[in-house]
C-alpha cells in the first residue's frame, strides 16, 4: 500500500541561499544537511506543520545529472519553468500577508477558486508553488 | 556567453515576466521593465524573447487578455470595466487584441461563458502559469510562427 510521498526533489540554483530562504523566509526546519563522499550535499527541509513530508533541495551541478543536463535544469529553474507542487496552508490570506512581509515573491495574491483559496509564490531560485487552502479536508 | 551568465540573465527576465504576471493592471511600459532589469530596451527584448519565445510586449498582451477571459467568465463586469481592470486603456485596442488571441469578441466570449456556465475544470493557477489557456485554433491563426518557434525550441530542433 502506498501511503504518501515522503520526499519531493526541488532543484535549486544555490543550496546555501535556498536553505536561508526555506528556513528564514518560509519557516521550514532543516531535517538533514550532510555532504556525501561523491560531492552531493543532501539537504532536506520540512514545513513547520508536517511530520512526514520533506523537500530535498538539490543542486543540479552536484547530483546524478551530467554537466550538460545540469546546466539545462539550472536554466529551466532560473527562467521559472518548473513547479515542484502545491503547498497547503490552513490560512492562505494570513500566511500570504506574513510571507510577503518577509519578502517572499508572490506572482498572484490569494484568490477564490472552486477548490479553495489559492496564491502563487516563487522560491528564491525561481521554482513556483501553488499556495492553497483547500475547501475540503479530503485533499489535505 | 558563459553558463552562469545565462542563468543570471534568465533570472533577470524571469523577474520581469513575474512582474507582468503580478502587475498586468498597471501601465507597465516595456522601457520601464528594461530599465528595472538593467538592460537597454533592445537587449531586454532580445533576452526575453530568446528565453520565452515571444517579446515582453506580446507576453504582456497575452497576460492581460488571459486575465480578461477569467474576469469575463467569473465576474459580473461590463466589457469596458474588464478592459480597464486588466490594464488596457483603450477599448478599441482591447477588443482587437482580444479578438486576435481568442478568436471572438469580448462580449461574444462573455455571452458564451454565461451560457455554458459552471466553474472551469482546470485550477486557475495552472491556467495562469501554463501558456495554453487560449483556444488552439485562434493561436494557430495568429501565432503560427511563434508556436513553431516554441515547438522547435522545446524539441531542440533549433
Amino acid at each position: 500500500m502506498i501511503t504518501g510521498i515522503s520526499i519531493v526533489s526541488v532543484w535549486v540554483l544555490d543550496q546555501e541561499s535556498a536553505k536561508e530562504f526555506y528556513t528564514k523566509q518560509l519557516g521550514f526546519e532543516v531535517t538533514t544537511d550532510i555532504k556525501l563522499d561523491n560531492g552531493m550535499r543532501w539537504l532536506t527541509v520540512r514545513p513547520p506543520g508536517s511530520t512526514n513530508q520533506e523537500l530535498v533541495l538539490m543542486d543540479p551541478a552536484h547530483s546524478m545529472l551530467d554537466a550538460e543536463t545540469a546546466e539545462q535544469v539550472r536554466a529551466l529553474v532560473a527562467k521559472g519553468a518548473l513547479s515542484p507542487g502545491v503547498m497547503s496552508t490552513t490560512d492562505c490570506h494570513g500566511d500570504h500577508a506574513e510571507l510577503a512581509e518577509r519578502g517572499v515573491d508572490f506572482t498572484q495574491p490569494p484568490a477564490d477558486r472552486p477548490y479553495g483559496i489559492e496564491a502563487v509564490m516563487r522560491d528564491d531560485s525561481g521554482n513556483w508553488f501553488s499556495f492553497t487552502q483547500r475547501k475540503s479536508e479530503q485533499y489535505t | 556567453m558563459g553558463v552562469s551568465a545565462d542563468v543570471r540573465a534568465l533570472r533577470i527576465v524571469r523577474r520581469a515576466r513575474d512582474r507582468i504576471d503580478r502587475d498586468y493592471a498597471e501601465p507597465l511600459p516595456i522601457t520601464a521593465l528594461a530599465a528595472e532589469a538593467g538592460y537597454s530596451l533592445g537587449q531586454f527584448i532580445r533576452v526575453f524573447e530568446s528565453a520565452y519565445g515571444e517579446t515582453p510586449g506580446r507576453y504582456r498582451t497575452r497576460r492581460r487578455v488571459e486575465r480578461a477571459c477569467e474576469l469575463l467568465r467569473s465576474v459580473n463586469l461590463s466589457v469596458t470595466e474588464v478592459c480597464l481592470a486588466v490594464g488596457f486603456t483603450s477599448l478599441g485596442t482591447f477588443s482587437r487584441r482580444f479578438g486576435e488571441l481568442v478568436g471572438r469578441s469580448p462580449s461574444a466570449y462573455q455571452r458564451e461563458a454565461a451560457r455554458v456556465g459552471g466553474p472551469a475544470p482546470i485550477p486557475g493557477c495552472f491556467a495562469l502559469m501554463w501558456r495554453t489557456g487560449l483556444p488552439a485554433s485562434a493561436e494557430d491563426r495568429n501565432f503560427g510562427e511563434a508556436i513553431a518557434l516554441r515547438v522547435g525550441v522545446a524539441s531542440g530542433e533549433r
